[in-house]
């Protein structure tokens, strides 16, 4: 187990650190902080300067240090768009993505698995066939398809939901809250409906394929030999098994739906970090590029950590190996 | 027998699948035989037979879409359809086995759980009552600190432990009737002869009726009372063990029980139904002796061993990146031996000991962690040899365990069987080497028109065959045979141990032959070393070896091993 | 094996027939449209900002000149639909190929050698697929047009998106590729063709890549419309092709500017095709996926 946590956590550093050098790559090389960040008709030697003060004219692999040294401080630089502090603006963004990310795994878990079940069970059935053709649209429906789609019924045509923004929210110290509102509850509607929907439809799949593995194997057979109800079988036994991978997967999901969060948050205007980034590529603005990719990097690598000790502590095979 | 009832009645079973286009495949045709209790009740066969679709029957476990289509089958005089269990309930009345004790386990939960979930599904028993019997179960199978065993998961547990807990679990609401499905197949002979005692010991004990659904002779012979002999569905003898092992009446059992290898002496031959195919093949072998002569290796004549392995030992998991702490591991730890020129060396030992590492190491598959290997009196592998590459390697070829894997299922047997011979540039042109893969396939008993196709056209015993004749087109002076007949029914072993013999005879060939069993090993070998944990513990004559070990691990293998010719009740 | 598998093939379900004649269509329509389409959307003279949002012919202020209506700037619907379906077929053929060539490879090299080779390649693998697809192709993409101003132009936006999305795609083909060169590499005649000497490489090209390619065309085939998802999205991010030559992701980002003012025909019909699209190759995909599964073989 010790040994587990510390190769997970050294794999966790090694990822950290290749991200930390993108970051720094794209920080550094990709566009010109000077011009960036001095006036307009500023003179050569007032560039020096600025280079200077900046620590541009040091060894790459130093500038790289500090900026590591930097970044554990919390200190992400300026933004080049609206001249605020990045950890500032990330801060003020980060809660309206995890809310929608949250009510979104949630959702395609809490429909998911039992989709899946139901296809892995009874195959030929009408209302598996039926789930089956489903998911093979909902995989094949891009996200803001979705959401158009949403949108156009629902906020444009019916009048019943709105199309974009938070609603109100309520301020729970440095966190901004759009659950304890009407608003922000119905705000909330379409936005995590389309981010759960592609997800919804891979776990659906995945709990399906790997449950009718799971029923061909020799120890499924061998408890159908020792008489246990066909109840018994299928959900106490066989779906532990076939859950198993599903733990990892929803770990990922998880970090890819912060990623997918860009997507929505783009069509519905939604106020997290996926549109500040979205934002920050189209003005080129590199700060904030950088430390989004940096804070995604560690949110990830944290998830995919948490997910993989869960594993070894749910998995008998895992756990005693310590 | 006729005088107690029966546990198990099959009277006249029928079991067909029907095939997707319309027609139907019956896998078993009239199959009657009955079971007392107390009974062992054998169903051997080779593959293909219907003696596992009997038991998938008995125990309502059909692929689909298999399905009964007549004939009855009756638990204690009842019909019942396992289908559709009423009053007869599998787990409760019919227990089972099968073979793979790694598989037949859920992984993630406890032996417990595993126990007393098919008590209480059968027994009304609160949890502390079925977590004691449980705890007798497991103590009843044998396994050593049952209480602690109890909260163990199937992966803490070894082969055979985990095969008694398989055990356990079917006979956990006392069934009268045991379907074990090839029980020890997949287990070591020491394990072997363990499980089978427990088995025998509860027909005995508990008058229960076992079904023992096996391909191996040795197994029936050791504890069988009745056998069943199965052949393409049908049964062609049924009785007595002793009866039907030493005095069979059907063709079909003659030939079966005659390709058994023996143990006890050594035949020249096995002696087989149809002498076919070997006259004409005669010729052909002398051609390809005279070939071989004729690439000129340096003359044997020198007094050198043809292969020497001098102190050899190989490490795995060791290196860099081998990660999760991973300890170095010695397979093979310090094993000296020669081969001479003309000679048939057998390797023999059970599985994990190194054997197989050995042969590896001496084809060129994998570089020796230390030691010495000299071929003709030239070092070819060991610390200060260079790996042998490309044309070096000709003089050493292999043939390998399993004939469904051992050739390239895209290639025509043609250029695969040629693929040597222009690698090794044996034939001036193309055509020459067709000519060559002709005697080559000529050589094996085979018809010339195999070489146009594939290998899926093949059964398992002709893929053998050309999996020799891709080794003879090398023209080698040694070939690896590793476990070269062990996943092949036990006639068609007979017909490949008659080939090796047969071409050895007529090319001169030196063979190292690779076997975990003893009985082939008597058959084919001349020396015999018998290793154990990397290490040899006996080198010998195979005659004296097998007339008179001298380690005791050899002798207590050699007791162990379940023969043909130790019938129980007999010795 | 190989005759089981043609059996197979004979019994294809109709539905998968549909599908791939669907995909099949939408693909030949693309390629044809130069012949095809009624307007050339890139010719700046064939449309005029007259004809600006004008709704498609069967509603009631249609206009017969174009069915499908016309899009921001006045062009034909249809037409930029067919030339946006070509780009964006041709750039998610392209990054299969991209990441189908390169993972195949490094799979290959990956499995065949193992040790360090192999724990190098795959830890690379590992890193990039800590990230999900869009974040990465978004970056490459996003730094891209930063270095070059070039990168976003319709010249080079295609290679840039080919590569954006191959670089978290290979790993999956050098993943598969890998397992299966190991299981293959085991296999007895690997071994056999190793103890006769054969060079590597021509153990790994004659031998064992012939045997690991069905899943490679699977995966390539779910890839694809992957792939084909991918630059859409990207396009209707803004980061992906440029109005001027617009792919079908780039129309429904037009489009989408318009949704709330009543003119949904722009984002909706090149979004139903972008959907049909992949959801043909999709159905194709599946099917041949559970047919190369060996656990799914005689299921409904």
């Amino acid at each position: 187990m010790l040994r587990l946590l510390l190769a997970r956590l050294g794999q966790a550093a090694l990822v950290m650190l290749a991200v930390s050098a993108v970051s720094f790559g794209m920080f550094r090389f990709v566009g010109d902080p000077v011009a960036a960040l001095s006036r307009e008709n500023a003179t050569i030697a007032e560039k020096a300067e600025l280079r200077e003060q900046l620590g541009l004219d040091r060894p790459v692999v130093v500038q790289f240090g500090s900026f590591l040294s930097r970044i554990v401080r919390g200190d992400f630089g300026i933004s080049f768009r609206n001249q605020r502090p990045v950890a500032t603006l990330i801060a003020e963004r980060l809660p309206a993505t995890l809310e929608l990310v949250l009510v979104a795994t949630l959702l395609s878990l809490a429909l998911g698995i039992p989709l899946g079940v139901l296809c892995a069970l009874k195959p030929d059935g009408v209302a598996a066939r039926l789930v089956q053709a489903v998911s093979l649209i909902g995989i094949s429906t891009p996200t803001f398809v979705t959401g158009i789609v949403l949108i156009l019924t629902f906020a444009v045509t019916l009048g019943l939901l709105p199309s974009f923004g938070r609603g109100e929210t309520v301020q729970i110290g440095p966190w901004s809250t759009g659950l304890l509102t009407l608003s922000g509850l119905k705000a909330l509607i379409l936005p995590s409906i389309t981010l759960a929907l592609y997800q919804l439809t891979l776990i659906m799949r995945l709990v399906r394929s790997e449950l009718i593995d799971v029923l061909s194997s020799d120890y499924i057979r061998f408890a159908r030999a020792r008489g246990l109800s066909a109840r018994h079988i299928h959900f106490t036994l066989a779906l532990r098994n076939a859950l198993m991978p599903v733990i990892t997967v929803t770990g990922l999901q998880i970090g890819s739906l912060i990623a997918f969060a860009i997507v929505t948050e783009t069509v519905f205007q939604w106020p997290g970090m996926g549109l500040l980034f979205i934002q920050a590529v189209s003005f080129s603005d590199v700060p904030v590029m950088a430390a989004y990719l940096l804070f995604v990097g560690l949110l990830f690598v944290l998830i995919n950590t948490a997910v993989d000790l869960l594993y070894a502590l749910v998995d008998p095979r895992l756990r005693v190996r310590a | 027998m006729s005088a107690v009832a029966p546990i198990l009645a099959i009277d006249r079973l029928r079991i067909e699948y029907p095939l997707a286009d319309g027609g139907v495949l019956t896998a078993v045709e009239g199959a009657t035989l009955s079971i007392a209790p107390g009974e062992i009740h054998a169903l051997v066969g080779e593959s293909g037979a219907g003696k596992t679709t009997i038991g998938n029957a008995v125990l309502g476990l059909l692929e689909k879409p298999g399905r009964i289509a007549s004939g009855t089958i009756a638990l204690d005089g009842q019909p019942f359809d396992p289908q559709r269990p009423g009053a007869v309930r599998l787990g409760r009345d019919i227990g089972a086995v099968f073979q793979d004790p790694m598989t037949s386990l859920n992984p993630l939960f406890t032996i417990e759980s595993q126990i007393v979930e098919t008590l209480r599904a059968h027994l009304p028993l609160d949890r502390s009552a079925a977590r004691a019997r449980a705890l007798e179960l497991l103590k009843a199978v044998g396994i050593p600190e049952p209480e602690r065993r109890l909260s163990a998961y199937p992966h803490q547990l070894s082969g055979g432990q985990r095969q008694r807990v398989v055990i356990a679990c079917a006979l956990a609401c006392e069934p009268r009737l045991l379907v074990a499905d090839e029980p020890t197949t997949a287990l070591d002979v020491s394990i072997q002869a363990q499980i089978l005692d427990l088995l025998r010991g509860l027909a005995d004990e508990r008058g229960i009726g076992i079904l023992l659904v096996t391909h191996n002779m040795g197994v029936v012979a050791q504890i069988a009372d009745t056998v069943t002999i199965m052949h393409r569905g049908h049964i062609v003898e049924s009785g007595p063990v002793a009866q039907v092992l030493r005095n069979p009446q059907a063709d079909y059992a003659k030939a079966l029980i005659g390709a058994v290898p023996r143990i006890d002496i050594r035949l020249d031959r096995f002696p087989m139904l149809d002498g076919a195919n070997q006259t004409e093949a005669g010729a052909a072998r002398d051609q390809l002796r005279a070939k071989a002569l004729a690439v000129g290796d340096p003359s044997s004549g020198r007094d050198v061993p043809l292969l020497s392995v001098d102190n050899l030992s190989v490490d795995y998991g060791a290196g860099f990146l081998a990660g999760r702490g991973a300890r170095a591991f010695r397979a093979v730890d310090g094993v000296s031996f020669e081969i001479r020129q003309g000679e048939v060396f057998g390797l023999v030992g059970e599985s994990g000991c190194g054997k197989t590492t050995i042969a590896n190491v001496v084809a060129g598959l994998r570089a020796p962690t230390g030691g010495t290997i000299r071929f003709d009196g030239q070092v070819i592998a060991g610390a200060e040899a260079a790996p042998r590459k490309g044309k070096a390697r000709r003089a050493i070829q292999m043939i390998f365990q399993d004939p469904y894997s051992s050739l390239n299922a895209r290639m025509r047997v043609g250029r695969i069987l040629a693929e040597p011979i222009l690698f090794y540039e044996l034939a001036r042109t193309r055509a020459e080497a067709e000519a060559d893969v002709g005697l080559l396939i000529e050589a094996v008993g085979l018809p010339a028109e195999a070489a146009q196709r594939f290998p899926h056209a093949f059964s398992g015993g002709q893929r053998q065959r050309l999996s020799i004749a891709r080794a003879l087109g090398a023209r080698p002076r040694l070939i690896v045979c590793d476990e070269p007949t062990s996943s092949l029914d036990v006639s068609v072993q007979a017909q490949i141990l008659n080939l090796l013999k047969d071409l050895r005879d007529a090319t001169g060939l030196t063979l190292l032959l690779i076997s975990h069993d003893l009985a082939v090993i008597r058959q084919m070998c001349d020396r015999v070393a018998v290793m154990r944990a990397g290490r040899i513990v006996e080198m010998a004559a195979a005659e004296t070896l097998f007339t008179a070990p001298q380690a005791d691990y050899t002798r207590q293998l050699l007791s162990l091993v379940p023969t043909l010719e130790r019938i129980r009740g007999e010795v | 094996m190989a005759a089981s598998l043609s059996r197979r093939l004979r019994r294809v379900p109709l539905s998968v027939w549909l599908a791939g004649l669907m995909a099949v269509v939408i693909v030949a329509a693309a390629a044809l449209a130069p012949l095809i389409a009624p307007f050339d959307p890139t010719d700046l003279t064939s449309f005029n900002l007259i004809d600006a949002e004008l709704p498609p012919r069967f509603s009631p202020d249609g206009d017969p000149r174009f069915l499908l209506g016309t899009d921001n700037q006045g062009r034909d619907l249809l037409s930029a639909m067919l030339y946006g379906a070509r780009v964006s077929i041709l750039i998610g053929g392209g990054a299969v190929m991209v990441a189908a060539v390169v993972g195949v490879g490094l799979g290959l090299i990956a499995g065949y050698f193992g040790g360090w080779v192999d724990a190098a390649i795959m830890r690379f693998g590992d890193i990039i697929l800590s990230f999900p697809t869009i974040l990465l192709a978004l970056l490459v993409a996003g730094v891209a047009r930063m270095l070059f101003p070039a990168a976003s132009s319709a010249e080079w936006a295609p290679f840039i998106l080919i590569g954006a999305i191959a670089i978290h795609e290979w790993v999956q083909y050098a993943r598969t590729v890998r397992a299966a060169t190991m299981v293959e590499s085991a296999r007895d005649y690997v071994r056999a063709v190793k103890v006769i000497g054969l060079p590597s490489r021509q153990i790994m090209l004659r031998h064992i890549l012939p045997n690991v390619m069905g899943p490679v065309l699977v995966i390539a085939t779910i890839n694809l419309a992957a792939a084909v998802l991918t630059e859409a999205t990207l396009s209707f991010l803004g980061v992906g092709m440029p109005p001027t030559y617009p792919s079908l992701g780039t129309l429904i980002r037009i489009g989408n500017e318009f949704v709330f003012s009543g003119v949904w025909w722009i984002a909706l019909f090149p979004a139903l095709l972008l959907v049909l699209l992949v959801l043909g190759v999709n159905i194709v995909g599946d099917w041949l996926r559970d047919l190369f599964n060996p656990k799914l073989r005689g299921r409904g």
